[in-house]
Parts: C-alpha cells; structure tokens; sequence
C-alpha cells in the first residue's frame, strides 16, 4: 500500500501544484482587470485635472505637461463659474451636518419611542418608515418640489434638508431599532424604578449605549446629503444657496471648455466622502440591505 | 456593530429564538405616555409633511386617464419603458450576479486580495456625480481616454460610444455596473463571511467540495439574502436618475431617457408637472408588486418591533 501512494505521489503532485499556479495566475488576471476597471474614471478625472487648458482636447493618455493650475483656480475661485466655490462648499457642509443632526435626533427618538417605550401602535411609524425606505426618491422629486414652494421653501437650503432627512430617517430607524435589541431592557427598567423620566432614560441610558449605530447613521446621512444631487438641483437656484453637486453640474451648460477646472472641482468636492468612507468603512455596510445610498 | 451577523439576519424569519421582553413592565403611566407621544411627533410630523402629503398630492397631480393616453401616443415614452426595462433588467442583474461571483473571488485569504478590496471599493466611495461626468469625458468618441488607450494599446479606432442608441445604452448600464458592484460585493461578502465555517467542515467529512459545496451550503444560505438584495436594488434603480442624466445624458436625441429623467424632463424642462408624474406613475404596476413582496420580506426579518 505503501508503495502505491509512493508510486502515485510523483505523477499527481506537480498535476496538483500546476492546477494551483494556473488559479493563482487566473486570480492575479483577475485582480489586475479589476484595479484598471476601477481606477479608469478616476484616473481619467485626474489626467484632465492636470491638463493645462490647451492639452485638454491632445487626446494625450498622460498629460504632457502636468499643473497643478486647475487647482489653484478652484482656491482662489478664478474662474466665474467658481466664483462662490467656498461658499457652496460650506453650504454642502451645512445641509450635511445639518441632516446628519436632525436624523439622529428624530431617528432615535421614533425608534426609543417604539422599540423602548413600546408605544402602543408605534408599528404605524415603522411601517410608514418602511414605506419610505421602498419609495424610490427621485419619483416624489415633481411633488416635492411643487409643495416646497408651497410650504414658501422655495431655493431655500432647509428645504433641501427636509429632503434628505426624510429619506435618511427611515434608514435611521431601522438600524436603531435593530441594534437596541442588544441592550439590555433591565437597564430601563430599573432607571425607571429609581425615578427616572423617559427623557432621562433616553438621554442617560439609550443614546451613550447606542454610540456605534449613531456613528453608522450619522456617516450614512452625512453622506447621503454631501452625494445627493437631484433634490438639490431642483430646490436650489442662486449661486449663493446653492450646494457644491449643483454648481459642478452648471459646468455641461457652458460653452466654453474648462473641462480641467470641472475635474479640479469634482476632485476636491469628491474628497471628503472619500476620506470618511476610508475612515468609517468598518461602519458603511452596517444594516446592510438597509443601507445602500439611495440615488 | 457587527455587520457580520446582520448580513445573515435580512430575509431570515425571527425565530422564537428571540424572545422578546416587555418592557416598561405594567404599560405606560400618566406621563410617560406623553413622553412616548412627544418622541413619537417629530417622525410623524416629517412623515406626514414631507411624504404622505407629497405623495397625495402626486397621486392627485397623475391621476387624469387622459395624462395615460397623452403619454402614450408619445413615441419617446414607449422607447423610454424599453429603455427603462433593459437598464433595470440588465444593469440589475449582471451587477447582483457579478457582485455574488466577486464576493467569492474576495473570500481569498491572500494578503493582495485584501488590499485589492481597498482599491475595489473605490467607485462606491466616490459620489455618483463626477464619476458619471468623468465617465461622460472617458467615452468621448474624439478625445476621450479610453478611445486614446484603445488606440495607443491595440491600433483600434473605438466607435463615438454615446452617439448610438444601444452603445450609449450600454454605457449607462456599464457606468451603473461600476458604481454600485462594489457596495453589492461588500454586502455578499458580508453574508459569505457570516457562514459558520463547522458547516464547511462538515460538508467537507461528507465529500462535498468545490460546486457541490457551492451548491448545497453557500447557495441555500444566501438565496434570501440575494433575492431580497435584488428586489431592493430593482426598485432602487427604477429610481436612478445620476447614471443616465450623466453618463448618456439622455442622449443621443432621447433615444436612452429612463422614466426617472423622462420624468423630470417633462416637469421641468417642458414644464408640464402633471405629465411628468404620470410618467413616473406608470411605473407603479411594476413598482407595487416589488415592494409588497419586498416589504414583507424585510418585516418578516428584523423589523418586526
């Protein structure tokens, strides 16, 4: 017996390791497909960045004359399009925090209210939540915007908030609810036994615990206001109301071609998520299915 | 939080498993349901302002049989649901498809897989808007980059990608590919990753390895988790609104326009609101069936409170 498996070692062995070069190379093949199929948008975003206004239209795979001038151009907001860059940017900033705020607020207290408290017929707000959640955003856009005018919202950044809260809360909620059924529920209990108010409760107890879901929300909603385009373009008009996505695109109706400065622009406005997926990505697939970034 | 486990828990009925304790023992008391209705409020007020009422009032806005019939007789109507089948169709299904394959791929323990996750993930955390345009710049017939690598590499003159009806097509569903694969990767990778490794061994003592341990142990675990991923992305990308205003720009001459730009094209540009929504509208028959199911799937799973 002995001598059969000696026998049969030589022949299956280099059988065996040759099958097992040819799945790494086949993995290697594969893996070199997927960083060109994954960085060709991107490097193509910054060779156009690096042209100088007259290399643009060369047709050139690496830019003849890299400069950093686009870039200097958007600091200073040379270019007329640019002229309120900073100010936008701020703008954007200030939807994004601003979402970030109220759907951890609003999110935590529906969820603490139906999850905790256990309002009776609290299922009514989840199902509107998970009603939300499934309605495509971009289908309310026409309705939206009309009742924002309506509501005297018109170009006006709150509304482009209410807008991103209302499609951030539902996530919000989900995943509230879900990770407060780690904690445990003698901790209410006897919170409440000692005397403490729902407010307490809510305050002292459930949100110190719940500090990693509102890491993972207060990322997603972030983020979800910074990326958003449609609502934006439609709510905001003047250049000084307007957010960052909205100014970029203002960009395709001009005539002229500072196709470099469109890059610059959509590179530095493209860096802070970047930064903050890299940072939180532990926390960017948390929920899961629940997440996604709705477009 | 472990995502881990979560991966697993979408689409998985609540077992009896999770009992779940009253809490507040003896109901709410006096002021505490006033607390209780305090917290509740801001929801339901956002709900109410910001959903129930706009979707009334859509609903009211598309609700004329005639709209149907003006949208109709709309030559660039009909070859948008086309257009809006295939992108969702397609661009739903090769990216789930892909994303599951890819999810497999990134289960390798070799240090290069891992870092090739790194850079993989990089089209998810970009936002959509410049990579579209970027993507826009990439396919232009004369001086876009990947016309210049297809002739710097191979000598091949490539086609205007975006002047041709199903080229530009194609384009958008690529474009759609290259966005959201990775996040869809993630998530499967995820739902791979929280596969007990004792059922592997175990399928392993009985003989089965490579397919049949696809078939038998990966596969059964994660139909759930696929079926309900692709139901959301479905109704996600029926949605979608970046990719084609972006990448094909509806163009050329209207012939790849989605029902999400038709119908903001219609509001907007041709301003006439109400037809606008019915575009949009007629995509509920496909719509309502997707959610339902969906819905129950997902109250099914964890949200059930």
């Amino acid at each position: 017996m002995s001598a059969s498996v000696a026998a049969g070692r030589p022949k299956s062995r280099p059988r065996y390791r040759l099958r097992r070069y040819m799945v790494e190379a086949a993995c290697l093949a594969l893996g070199f497909l997927l960083i060109v199929w994954s960085l060709i948008p991107i490097y193509n975003m910054i060779l156009i960045a690096l042209d100088s206004h007259n290399d643009i239209f060369s047709g050139a795979v690496w830019p003849p004359n890299p400069t950093l001038e686009s870039f200097r151009i958007v600091w200073t907001e040379g270019f007329w399009y640019l002229e309120h860059f900073w100010h936008q940017f701020g703008n954007s900033f200030y939807v994004g925090l601003a979402t970030m705020f109220l759907t951890l607020l609003i999110g935590s207290l529906a969820a603490f209210t139906v999850g905790r408290m256990r309002l009776r017929n609290g299922w009514l707000l989840t199902n509107a939540a998970l009603l939300t959640y499934v309605i495509p955003a971009s289908f309310l856009a026409i309705p939206f915007y009309r009742i924002m005018q309506l509501y005297g919202l018109g170009n006006n950044i709150w509304a482009v908030i209410a807008a991103e809260v209302t499609f951030a809360t539902p996530y919000a909620i989900f995943i509230f609810s879900q990770y407060g059924k780690s904690i445990p529920m003698e901790l209410d209990e006897s919170a409440r036994i000692d005397g403490a108010s729902p407010l307490q409760v809510y305050l002292r107890i459930y949100l110190p615990l719940m500090a990693p879901a509102l890491v993972a929300v207060g990322t997603y909603a972030l983020l979800l206001a910074w990326n958003e385009y449609l609502y934006q373009f439609l709510l905001l008009s003047s250049p000084d109301s307007m957010t960052v996505p909205v100014a970029l695109a203002q960009f395709l109706n001009s005539d002229e071609s500072p196709w470099n400065y469109m890059m610059a622009t959509a590179i530095v406005y493209a860096i802070p998520p970047i930064v903050m997926y890299y940072a939180f990505r532990r926390y960017m697939a948390a929920g899961l299915t629940m997440g996604g970034v709705k477009g | 939080m472990s995502t881990t486990q979560q991966a697993l828990a979408i689409g998985r009925p609540l077992g009896a498993s999770r009992l779940t304790r009253r809490a507040w023992h003896g109901g709410l008391q006096g002021s505490e349901f006033a607390w209780a209705i305090a917290f509740a409020v801001p929801y339901a007020a956002v709900f109410i302002a910001f959903v129930a009422y706009p979707v009334a009032y859509g609903l009211w806005l598309g609700g004329k049989p005639s709209l149907y019939a003006e949208l109709y007789s709309d030559p660039r109507y009909l070859s948008t649901v086309v257009n809006t089948l295939l992108f969702v169709g397609i661009g739903v299904n090769l990216k789930m498809f892909l994303a599951f394959l890819l999810s497999g791929f990134f289960m390798r323990r070799r240090w290069w897989v891992k870092s090739l996750l790194v850079i993989y993930i990089l089209p998810w955390a970009v936002p959509a808007l410049p990579a579209f345009i970027s993507i826009h710049w990439l396919l232009n017939g004369q001086w876009g980059l990947f016309n210049n690598l297809l002739y710097e590499l191979f000598g091949i003159d490539g086609p205007i990608w975006l002047n041709t009806h199903w080229l530009a097509l194609g384009s958008n569903i690529a474009s759609y590919i290259w966005k959201w694969m990775p996040f869809w990767t993630v998530i499967f990778l995820a739902g791979r990753m929280a596969i007990p490794q004792e059922l592997y061994e175990a399928a392993e003592v009985d003989g089965a390895t490579g397919m049949r341990r696809f078939a038998h142990v990966t596969f059964p675990l994660l139909a759930n988790l696929y079926l309900v991923c692709t139901l959301l992305s479905t109704i996600w990308t029926l949605g979608d609104f970046s990719t084609v205003y972006f990448v094909s720009g509806g163009g050329p001459a209207m012939s790849t326009e989605v029902l999400a730009t038709l119908g903001i094209q219609y509001a907007f540009t041709i301003a006439d609101p109400r037809l606008g929504v019915a575009a949009v509208m007629s995509a509920l028959p496909v719509l309502i069936p997707i959610v339902i199911l969906l819905m129950r799937k997902l109250r099914m799973s964890e949200v059930q409170l």
